[in-house]
């Protein structure tokens, strides 16, 4: 038997070190190790990736059971790089910027670490079975850690995220048995590439409601309009880096699996079956998906604005920027589908800054209420100048990652021009022109919350607060690095994801 | 060797246990426990030699006694669980003396040890049973031997409710269980299920309703032993009256072999083309109430033993929607390896308890608070089986429930499965009310020191790699299924 591939001991190094740190391994220094030995192995995977092959490399497979079709098998194409790339930055990241901890430390890292051995498995698997089980073994260190270290109402928010995300998750396991048995009997199996491979001519057809419970598990999982309500609530109460991690990668398994089974595999016609609604009318699935992103983009957008403290304001903003990535799966060419891989990535890493600096600031204050706050910059102003690029580059300025994102799923939705109503616009191309006031809208609660936070009067108690230590500095310089680098040239991270979706 | 010697050797360890306790005098009783643990265990190795063929079609049992592949996977299933249930009545041993009044110390111990034994026997033969007078008899060894047991710590108040509740359901069932034999016999003639099914393409349509109402009664009475609603009333309190390794035993080896014997006693009836609608409503509304009642009365417990009940209801439910989608090939496969599934998670989740409720001196959730700082291991075990009841992926009951949802889907019931669902959330909430209870929480003042003796730590070891292999390996299992 040949040796596992390296993307197996990827998955495998925080597991061990969660495990070390559990038995009474020193937690911190295990962890930040581990966590440079994550992106030490993707940034090799993510180098020597072979182009000129495409597709699915550094494979293996270890056969589970035969007879179900179901095997452990690992392997990683440009996309699954470039979310894997994520997920060892904001790791890294987040496991560098956890302020010293008084009660129970070694749990607490176990814990991240299990977060980040959850997604890496996830986005590594091309098994589709073990590719569900990866991301929901996340759920518990992510109950554990708002539970036993959130603020606020962490209670209520624990539960209500681990039994909305359990039930979501539960709802996309039916869609993933729907797909499966969709298969002729002789060929059942779990693997991705055969399933993608039996799709494409034409021996799996699953039912709609395969791709309804599909769609709505994963759409549960990344908070699209109206299951979002877990979400703000878990990233406000959460203990920083569980919020980086969880609203920076862990939400992305959930995109990452729509364009892994829903796009590759449904024929882009079941978009135009229409569900009668009575007294002659009707609604397309389409028109009911933008519906919901509409609900994402403008009114949350809205209910970002009206927030008053510094954590819900990126809670809500989190959910808001997945309407982007939604638009641009919904509106399926080309171009928008690779500006919504593009986003999926910046809109990890400027998430996770943003939240790595909001938990160290809850921790200098106390509070995140921007009655509270003010004039923050004149105290720390290196926080003041990082916390303004993460904002920066969160609303979607040129020159962070973010921008090219967007601009491409704008471009691919507003040139997708089927099914044109009476006057002369389709119904993508009407979201497009909202999700662009989206862009304003963005642009208004975060420039207010920086404005609210650092600039103006500063209350008297706030003049000695110190400024960010040189770790996390630089942990969150590391994530603004890497936003500007796919900023000024998206080339980098396109030449990766693009091959990887290819439409037909 | 002839499979028939393995139930001869266990009713041959349980009753030479009971002459030395009767005749032995030794003040500590407990390596009657280790002798019965060893027993069981050549027994279960014995297992693997037997030859199933070796059962002629003249032997006077041969219309009676199956050794199927099923069979004998669940005469291991049985032995292992009795050893568990060994195991974990050594630790539990401090609280029995305290109930049972008696001079000596240890009194009524050997009795403890023994009795469950017994049941293993029968449980043994239950599951080999293919005639309804070997089913009767079989389960009145099991149901007799838990008579006494329920009812063993007899100084309790709790217990004797139990014991008594236990018997008048019990025989109440029983005489449930022999009418409705009656009934298939006398439209029948036979006892045989073989001959039952062989039977009845012949009958006239005129006896097509006594047979129904035969059916349901004999149901009737194994839905009682199986926990299904709305036969589920005495489990609760049972559960909660009788000795934690006892509740375990019923929740998990008198369960399984219900299961077996319904799987075994539906197979000529469902084969049956008039009978067969019928008989699946009664199956898909029984999985249904029985899914809805055991979730959302498990939600408010905050008394572990009543908890494990309820959710063993529930349990029971997701066991029951494999069984209304028999028609689908995999169903049976997918029911024993939940069976298999869930003794690994429920025996795991009590032992932690047997052993935490006797130092602690009480079976309360919130008697498990702080447990993670106190004993890590101990509560990280208590968090394996409560994940693996909930469901999480990497574990054996995850698999397990993902068989039942892709039997049910591909059997066409909707409804059912969307009623799964909803009940799957209310699992997460109550299994992970106790993963809170012993992470969130702070632990007591003074809370006494734990101690567990090896055999219990193995058993729990073992039961926690188990799930995990079993989770991530299931072939581990399914290769022993048909």
């Amino acid at each position: 038997m040949s040796l596992p591939s390296p993307l197996f001991f990827l998955t495998l190094l925080p597991l061990i070190a969660a495990l070390f740190i559990m038995i009474g391994a020193p937690a911190r220094l295990i962890a930040r190790f581990a966590s440079i030995g994550i992106l030490a192995v993707t940034i090799d995977l993510v180098a020597t990736y072979p182009f000129s092959a495409g597709g699915f490399q550094f494979i293996s497979q270890m056969s589970v059971s035969d007879a179900l079709g179901l095997s452990l098998s690992f392997g990683a194409d440009g996309l699954s790089l470039a979310m894997l790339f994520l997920a060892a930055i904001v790791t890294v990241s987040a496991v560098w910027v956890i302020p010293p901890i008084k009660t129970r430390e070694n749990l607490f890292y176990a814990c991240v670490l299990l977060i980040s051995a959850g997604v890496i498995g996830a986005f590594s698997s091309t098994d589709v079975l073990f590719f569900y089980a990866f991301h929901e073994v996340a759920l518990i260190p992510t109950f554990l850690l708002i539970g036993i270290w959130g603020s606020g109402d962490r209670q209520a928010a624990a539960w209500k995220a681990t039994i909305y995300l359990g039930l979501g998750s539960f709802v996309l396991l039916l869609g993933i048995i729907g797909l499966y048995l969709a298969m002729p009997p002789s060929q059942r199996t779990f693997d991705l590439q055969t399933m993608q491979a039996l799709a494409a001519d034409g021996s799996l057809k699953p039912a709609h409601w395969v791709y309804w419970t599909l769609l709505l598990g994963f759409g549960t999982l990344i908070s699209l309009f109206p299951f979002h309500s877990w979400a703000p609530q878990a990233y406000a109460s959460a203990p920083t880096p569980a919020s980086m991690l969880h609203a920076g990668v862990l939400k992305k398994f959930g995109l990452y699996g729509i364009l892994r089974l829903i796009v590759p595999i449904f024929p882009h016609s079941i978009l135009a079956t229409r569900i009668p609604l009575g007294f002659g009318w009707s609604i397309s699935y389409l028109d009911l998906f933008l519906v919901m992103i509409v609900g994402n983009l403008l009114y949350i957008g809205l209910v970002t604005i009206a927030q008053k403290r510094l954590d819900w304001t990126l809670g809500y903003s989190s959910v808001m920027h997945m309407g982007y990535i939604f638009l641009g799966i919904a509106a399926f060419n080309q171009l928008s589908l690779s500006g919504a891989a593009v986003l999926m990535v910046a809109h990890g890493l400027s998430i996770a800054a943003l939240f790595a600096l909001s938990g160290a600031l809850r921790e200098r204050t106390g509070t995140l209420d921007y009655a509270e706050l003010g004039g923050l910059a004149k105290p720390m102003p290196l926080f003041g100048l990082l916390f303004g690029f993460a904002t920066m580059a969160s609303v979607g300025l040129p020159g962070f990652a973010n921008f090219p994102g967007e601009l491409m799923v704008f471009f691919g939705s507003f040139g997708t021009s089927t099914d044109i109503l009476k006057h002369g616009l389709s119904s993508i191309q009407i979201v497009t022109i909202i999700a662009v006031w989206g862009v304003v809208i963005s642009a208004v609660y975060m420039l207010r919350a920086y404005r609210n936070v650092f600039f103006g009067t500063m209350p008297e108690r706030w003049a000695r607060l110190p400024d960010l230590a040189p770790i996390p500095r630089y942990a969150v310089i590391l994530l603004i690095l890497v936003l500007l680098g796919i900023g000024f040239h998206p080339q980098l991270l396109l030449s990766y994801v693009t091959p990887a979706i290819l439409l037909p | 060797m002839n499979p028939i010697y393995l139930e001869v050797f266990v009713v041959t360890l349980g009753i030479v246990m009971l002459m030395v306790e009767a005749f032995v005098a030794s003040t500590d009783k407990r390596y009657l426990a280790y002798a019965g643990i060893v027993g069981l265990a050549v027994v279960l190795g014995a297992s693997f030699f037997v030859n199933p063929g070796a059962i002629s079609e003249h032997a006077p049992y041969a219309g009676f006694y199956t050794a199927d592949n099923m069979a004998m996977l669940f005469k291991r299933f049985s032995l292992v669980a009795t050893i568990l249930v060994l195991v974990m009545s050594i630790d539990y041993a401090p609280i029995v003396e305290r109930f049972i009044p008696g001079e000596s110390k240890g009194a009524g111990l050997g009795e403890f040890f023994a009795l469950p034994v017994l049941a293993c026997a029968g449980l043994m033969w239950m599951v080999s049973a293919i005639d309804f007078i070997a089913i009767f008899v079989s389960l009145e060894l099991v149901t007799i031997s838990f008579y006494v047991l329920v009812a063993y710590l007899r100084r309790s108040h709790t217990t004797l409710e139990a014991g008594t509740k236990y018997l008048i359901l019990g025989a109440l069932s029983t005489g449930f269980i022999v009418y409705g034999i009656t009934w298939i016999f006398g439209v029948t003639g036979q006892t045989n299920l073989a001959a039952i099914a062989a039977t009845l393409p012949h009958l006239p349509a005129a006896s097509h309703t006594a047979l129904l109402f035969g059916f349901g009664l004999v149901f009737i009475a194994l839905a009682f032993k199986i926990g299904a609603f709305p036969f589920q009333f005495w489990i609760p309190d049972v559960y909660q009256g009788a000795a934690t390794p006892i509740a375990a035993f019923l929740s998990v080896g008198s369960k399984a072999a219900g299961f077996i014997v319904v799987l075994r006693v539906l197979q000529p009836f469902l084969g049956f083309a008039p009978l067969t609608g019928k008989i699946e409503w009664i199956l898909l509304l029984t999985a249904g109430a029985t899914l809805i009642y055991g979730n959302l009365s498990a939600l408010p417990q905050r008394n572990l033993k009543r908890l494990l009940a309820y959710s063993s209801v529930g349990h029971a439910g997701y066991l029951l929607m494999a069984l209304a989608s028999l028609d689908v090939l995999f169903a049976q496969g997918a029911i024993e390896f939940y069976l298999v599934a869930y003794l690994m998670m429920t025996f795991l989740a009590f032992l932690v308890m047997a052993v935490v409720s006797t130092s602690v001196g009480g079976d309360d959730i919130s008697h498990f608070a702080g447990l993670a700082r106190r004993s890590p291991w101990l509560a990280g075990a208590m968090l394996i089986a409560m994940l693996s009841l909930a469901g999480i992926p990497f574990t054996a009951g995850f698999l397990g429930k993902l068989f039942i949802f892709a039997v049910a889907i591909q059997a066409g019931h909707w409804w059912l499965v969307g009623l799964g669902v909803v009940t799957v959330a209310c699992g997460f909430y109550y299994y992970l009310l106790v993963v809170r209870a012993m992470y969130w929480q702070p632990a007591p003042e003074n809370a006494p020191e734990i101690s567990v003796s090896i055999a219990g730590r193995i058993s729990m070891a073992a039961l926690a790699v188990l799930i995990f292999v079993v989770g991530i390996y299931p072939q581990s299992v399914l290769g022993w299924l048909d």
